[in-house]
Formats: C-alpha cells, sequence, structure tokens
C-alpha cells in the first residue's frame, strides 16, 4: 500500500481518480444516455425505439429554428458586450490612473452582482421592464418625453433586458479574469516598448492583447457555452418559461419545455445532444484556431 | 509521456468544464430556495395517516385540512394527518412530473390542473385508478367534469367545480356610464356597452387575454366548436375558431375591450388593474369569485355576476373553463386512505357545499346549488360580497354548460401554450391577420407534434 502511493508512476492517478470518477458517472454515462434516449419515443411504462425519427421531428419544428435563433442572437450579442468592455475596465484598474482605494471599490461593486442570485435579479429586472408607466425603464425614458414601451413584449425591448441582465451579472468576473492574466504580463514588456519608443496605444494592441490571449480564448470559451446554455435569465425575466411569441425561449429552455413540462424525454434529449453537437462545433474550431490544443512552447 | 499529455489536458478540459458547472448549479440552487412555497399543516393527530399533498392554490390547502377535520370525526378509525406544500404553478407540475416520472419523492395527494392532466396520465398512468373509490358519489356529480380526469373508462382525478364560464360586472363604475348590465345579452350588446363605456369614460369595458383562453374556450362551446378534429388531430385554423377571434378581435377593434397588463385577469399585475378602476367587466369561470373576495374587497357590494354574452342561437351558453384534478400517486402506502379521504373531500355532498362555503366554486354536485339554505345562507362570504345571488346567473344558465372534449386530448398542452404564448400575442398584440396566425399555429402544432 504504502509502495503504491509513494510510486511517482501511480500516485498521481490515484490522486486525480475521484476527479475521473464524477466526470464518468457524472458527466461521460448521462451524456451516452442522452444519446441513447434521444433515438426513443418514452411514455411511462413503455419506452420504443424510433431511430432518428425525434431528430426529423426536430429539424421540422418551426419553434425550435426560433429557440436556436435566440440563443445564437443572445451569444452573439453577450460576446460583443461581455469581452472588449470589462477588458478595457480590466487594463484601466490596472494603469496607475486614478487611486487604489476608489479602484478596490470599483472592482468589489462590479463583482457583487455574480454573488446575487439569478432568482432574485431576474425579478427586479422584470419589475424594471414592466410595461406600467411606473417602471424605471420607462421613467427614464418617461423624462425624454417618450411614451411607455412594453419592453418585454417586444423582440428587441426582451433582448435588450437580456443584455443589461448579463452585462451588469458579467461584467465584474470577466474583469477579475483579464485582471489575473494583466499580472501575469512582466513589466519588462512595457519597458522595453517605452524604450522603443511605443505609445500607450501601441503598448495596449502589441503588447497586451497578445499576452491576454489565453485569458481571451478562455472567457470567449465560456461565454459562448454560456450564451448557447441560457436559460434562468430569461426564465427569471419571464417569470417561467413561456414567453409571450417566444421571444426569450431559448435551446435550453425549449429542452425544458419539451422534456419536463411535456413529459416527452426522448425528444428532449435530441435536443439536448443537437446543443452539444452545437457547442463543439463553435469551440473546437475556435480553440484550434486560437492555438489551444498547440504543443506549448518552451 | 503521450498519456500523460492526454490525461493532463483532459484534466484541464475537465475543470474547465466544472467551472461552468458550478455557475450553473449555483443559479438552480437558489431558484429552489424561491420555489420552496408555504407549508400548511393540520394539527397533529395521533394514529393518523400522514398524507403529504401538493397543491399550486393556497385557498385549496386551506380547503383540505378543514375537511381533514371532518373525516376525522366521522372516521376515528381511518384518521388522516395532512400536511400541504403550496407550490407556483409551474415547480409544482414540473416537480409533480419529474417525481412520478423517477418514482422518487412524489406526494400522496397532488392537484394536476386540467390544462397540464393529459400528460400526467400517458402510457401506464403512475396515479391511481379512483373510480372504485369515487363510485358511491358519482351518480350526483356532472358526469362530464368527471370526464376531464378519465382515461379508458378509469378515473384518474377528482374535479373541483363545473366553472361555469360567467361576466362579472362592476355595477356602480357601469351605471356610471349610462349602462344596464342586464341588457346585455349578446357578444353585439358586449361590443355596445363597451365602446359606450369607452366614449364615457375613456377606460376599456373588458379584457381581451393573450396569456389564457377562457373567452376563446366560451366562444367555441357556444359555436359547437373545438380545438382538435373528430379524429384527433389539432384543428386550430377551424371556421370556428377563426369566428371566435374575429368576434374577439372586433371587441378590441370598438376600444371595448383591451389586453390587460399581465395578458388576463387571473393575474397579478390584472388585479391591481382592476382594483385601480381600469376595467369594469371580467368574463371568467365561476371561481373567479374567490379572486374578487380574496384581492378585491373593497368592490364589496358593487359586483354583479350575470349570464355571459353569447352568440345568436349558442349551441351551449356557457362552458366549463379551468379545474383542478386532485389526483392520488398510486403505490404510497396510505394510497388507499388518500383516495378514500379525496373522493369524500371532493365529491361528497358535505365536500361540495364546503367548495362553495370556503372556495366560492360552482359545486359538482348540482343539487347543492338548488339548497336555498346553503346558496342564500346570509352568513355566507360570498353571499355577502357579490350584488345579486351568485346562483341566480348559474341556475339560469344550468343545462347550457358545454365541456369541450379537447381537454382531454394529450396534446392539449401543447395546444395552450401554443395559443396562450404565441398565436393571441400575434393577434391582439401585433394584429397579424387571424387566419394566418392560426394556420401558423396549426403548422406549428402538426410540427411539433410530429
Amino acid at each position: 500500500m504504502r509502495k503504491l502511493l509513494y510510486s511517482p508512476k501511480i500516485a498521481p492517478y490515484i490522486f486525480v481518480l475521484p476527479f475521473i470518477l464524477t466526470v464518468l458517472i457524472f458527466w461521460v454515462s448521462p451524456l451516452y444516455k442522452a444519446g441513447v434516449m434521444s433515438t426513443q419515443k418514452i411514455i411511462p411504462g413503455s419506452v420504443e425505439n424510433v431511430g432518428l425519427a425525434n431528430y426529423d421531428r426536430l429539424f421540422g419544428d418551426r419553434l425550435f429554428w426560433v429557440a436556436l435563433r435566440n440563443s445564437l442572437t443572445y451569444m452573439i450579442g453577450t460576446l460583443l458586450i461581455l469581452i472588449p468592455g470589462p477588458m478595457l475596465l480590466a487594463v484601466l484598474i490596472n494603469s496607475k490612473l486614478g487611486s487604489e482605494r476608489l479602484k478596490a471599490v470599483f472592482k468589489s461593486v462590479m463583482f457583487i452582482p455574480a454573488l446575487t442570485s439569478v432568482v432574485v435579479a431576474g425579478i427586479v429586472f422584470k419589475l424594471i421592464f414592466s410595461e406600467s408607466e411606473t417602471a424605471l425603464m420607462n421613467q427614464i425614458i418617461g423624462a425624454f418625453g417618450l411614451d411607455p414601451i412594453k419592453w418585454l413584449k417586444t423582440q428587441a425591448g426582451g433582448f435588450f433586458a437580456l443584455y443589461i441582465l448579463a452585462a451588469w451579472r458579467w461584467t465584474g468576473v470577466n474583469i477579475l479574469y483579464f485582471l489575473a492574466g494583466l499580472q501575469a504580463i512582466p513589466n519588462d514588456y512595457y519597458e522595453a516598448a517605452s524604450i522603443d519608443g511605443a505609445s500607450s496605444w501601441q503598448k495596449f494592441w502589441h503588447v497586451t492583447v497578445p499576452s491576454l490571449k489565453p485569458t481571451i480564448v478562455f472567457v470567449l470559451t465560456i461565454s459562448v457555452y454560456g450564451g448557447l446554455a441560457m436559460f434562468l435569465e430569461s426564465y427569471m425575466l419571464y417569470g417561467g418559461n413561456n414567453s409571450p411569441q417566444n421571444i426569450g425561449l431559448t435551446i435550453v429552455g425549449y429542452l425544458y419545455r419539451q422534456g419536463i413540462e411535456r413529459n416527452d424525454l426522448g425528444y428532449a434529449s435530441a435536443v439536448g445532444v443537437v446543443l452539444l453537437l452545437l457547442v463543439l462545433a463553435i469551440n473546437i474550431p475556435q480553440l484550434i484556431a486560437t492555438g489551444t490544443f498547440k504543443k506549448e512552447q518552451h | 509521456m503521450k498519456l500523460k499529455k492526454f490525461a493532463a489536458s483532459a484534466l484541464a478540459a475537465g475543470m474547465a468544464t466544472f467551472a461552468l458547472a458550478g455557475c450553473q448549479t449555483a443559479g438552480t440552487s437558489g431558484s429552489e430556495e424561491t420555489a420552496e412555497g408555504q407549508t400548511i399543516t393540520q394539527e397533529a393527530v395521533e394514529g393518523a395517516a400522514q398524507l403529504e399533498l401538493w397543491t399550486f392554490v393556497e385557498l385549496h390547502g386551506e380547503f383540505y385540512t378543514t375537511m381533514a377535520e371532518k373525516w376525522n370525526e366521522e372516521n376515528p378509525d381511518k384518521k388522516v394527518q395532512i400536511t400541504v406544500n403550496v407550490l407556483p404553478y409551474d415547480d409544482m407540475h414540473n416537480k409533480l412530473q419529474i417525481a412520478l416520472t423517477s418514482g422518487e419523492g412524489a406526494p400522496d395527494i397532488a392537484d394536476i390542473e386540467v390544462g397540464k392532466f393529459p400528460q400526467f396520465v400517458q402510457g401506464t398512468p403512475a396515479l391511481m385508478d379512483l373510480t372504485e373509490y369515487a363510485a358511491p358519489y358519482a351518480d350526483d356529480i356532472v358526469k362530464a367534469r368527471m370526464d376531464l380526469y378519465t382515461k379508458d373508462g378509469s378515473l384518474y382525478g377528482l374535479g373541483f367545480h363545473v366553472g361555469a364560464t360567467v361576466a362579472f360586472y362592476n355595477t356602480e363604475m357601469l351605471e356610471g356610464a349610462g349602462i344596464d348590465y342586464t341588457t346585455i345579452k349578446t357578444w353585439d350588446d358586449y361590443q355596445e356597452a363597451g365602446s359606450k363605456y369607452y366614449d364615457a369614460t375613456g377606460k376599456y369595458f373588458g379584457t381581451v387575454d393573450t396569456s389564457a383562453a377562457w373567452q376563446e374556450g366560451l366562444l367555441l362551446a357556444q359555436l359547437g366548436g373545438e380545438y382538435f378534429a373528430e379524429d384527433g388531430s389539432p384543428a386550430l385554423n377551424s371556421p370556428e375558431m377563426v369566428e371566435a377571434l374575429t368576434i374577439l378581435k372586433d371587441l378590441q377593434n370598438a376600444n371595448a375591450v383591451s389586453v390587460p397588463p399581465g395578458g388576463q385577469p387571473d393575474t397579478d399585475e390584472a388585479r391591481a388593474a382592476y382594483n385601480n378602476g381600469d376595467y369594469a367587466a371580467a368574463i371568467m369561470p365561476f371561481w373567479f369569485t374567490g379572486r374578487y373576495l380574496a384581492y378585491m374587497p373593497e368592490f364589496s357590494g358593487k359586483i354583479a355576476i350575470a349570464a355571459p354574452p353569447t352568440v345568436d342561437n349558442p349551441v351551449n351558453t356557457s362552458v366549463g373553463g379551468g379545474g383542478t384534478g386532485t389526483a392520488v400517486v398510486a403505490g404510497g402506502e396510505n394510497a388507499e386512505v388518500a383516495a378514500e379521504f379525496a373522493s369524500w373531500a371532493k365529491l361528497s355532498y358535505e365536500g361540495n357545499v364546503e367548495t362553495w362555503n370556503m372556495l366560492g366554486f360552482d359545486p359538482l354536485n348540482t343539487s347543492v346549488w338548488h339548497d336555498e339554505t346553503i346558496t342564500n345562507n346570509p352568513d355566507n362570504q360570498f353571499v355577502q360580497y357579490f350584488q345579486n345571488n351568485p346562483f341566480e346567473p348559474l341556475l339560469a344558465i344550468e343545462g347550457s354548460i358545454g365541456n369541450l372534449d379537447s381537454f382531454t386530448n394529450p396534446a392539449m398542452p401543447s395546444v395552450n401554450n401554443l395559443i396562450n404564448t404565441q398565436t393571441l400575442n400575434d393577434i391582439f398584440e401585433n394584429d397579424v391577420p387571424i387566419q394566418e396566425a392560426l394556420d401558423q399555429a396549426q403548422s406549428d402544432l402538426e410540427n411539433e407534434l410530429g
């Protein structure tokens, strides 16, 4: 036993074993199961093999395409909002501008939303974007002499609310990722650049951004997944999974509707498998293109 | 060496996924906290069978605990003690669905809303066949309302009420605009009154709904239509549907009605609007009486109930709207006593009297409707609240209250979802032509059902 634990060949595997087991039990086996279920019609008490009928049904289902379009729009929107913005803010926080104390307060304030529950936040945002005249957003636009808007009942208004919610919630987290990345950049690079006469912008573009690449790739990867898997925000904003004209319907929302609300687990599994393939189809080329799988250079 | 590299990269990838999963679970556990809802527990009873009950209406919970106390007095050898969990509508049905599918954590008794019921009896139902337990009371009960919860001749749910759709008018507000509600007989009268009210007050008379289809159901029954064809396939673009929606759209165009906040009268937002005096009329199932008492106390003595407006020569005057099927989960330790108790509480004469007294429902046992000691009881809170006797319009339409068979179709939950999220919004919020919106709904539904 002692020999086993001290063996440099075996010990590492023992240490990672709990992790491997959880992956196998909670990730690989459900994945496999979902794949199998997606080819079945499951009614309580009977399971019937239907081959690819669920997929066939899925591709003819207009609402699935609505959900897909919404998820993709949301993902692209959050990428545009949640990568450049937090990166610039992180650079500002990391710079010599402003007082340290003020920046510490700013960092904490930006991070607090990530600690609040989406459920609470969703309800507050629902009230902010409510259609009544006294709702916050309608008061704001009222100050400019505009009429109240039924925010959550239009595609643009609904997505605006979702983006604001996402920006409010995740900006602080992404700032932290970028700050960690920034602090890992050796100061020598900037000094060398200064000696060569680089301007602030050139330093940012030619030193900061390339050095931040691993962080950017990481944030991009989780944001793609997070955007496509969004469900709770829309669920809370609309007080349920059923938004008017399916404005807030996402792929996961559709999976939930079919699987849980309609008890059609076979069909819902097919939705899940398509979501997985979609995420892989976006993330893998992106990771290859950004060189994540390349051998590390020493 | 190679293996190590692979293991390391797999590990890194796995950890990243875990980090993501971390965010996900943090969110969901939060939602469970708020979804906990509240618990109503009956006083401890010695030697009683412990029954857990799930419902989505708080008042129902109080009804069950009251009935349990009465049951224990009459049946000292079969005492029950009920713990009621009140959960939000969607949460309760979803949790119940998961519990029944997985066979873990289901309650003994559950209230299942009629619109959700068909999917709970798909395949081999996990619910108990209650036919036998209901048999002693069956003769006095409106059969059509039990058929809603019957599949292949077996009864799986016990109804609560007839839910006759009626019209509620705020007479004070109507008088201010010179309108007498007793003259409103047809939809044309309703439209005329509505326009007149709008011209006089600048406010809308009634509502046209986008998140519920009470009025569509009523109109379908009056026109003799259904949501499905005879063979059970969807028929959302039937001539009756077009006609029903045209009638409602005309009301909207004449400024008689508008879409209320929340999309239908039975929502927090809409009740606030009613309280605010934004609307004077509501066409809703009879159980809306309870909402008036609970949420609009200052209108006491001002609300009159009348037969709903009709089309010319209606097939039926009214329709049963909404409903809750109380189901017993099969295989539970106390399933039998649960079934006996639930059948007695919901179907016995005492139970029917109590559904009226406590909840303001129009009882399934229509002989209660004719028992004047109960219907005219001056101490009754509903008799006191409403301007006319609530049973007056019910007795006037008794015998002409239809039911839509559509509600027993397994695809009905999909129909409900589709029209209440998409179609009605298309028509009443976005002015999509009726035929076009219905054709779209029909094709969406055909696609969804595969």
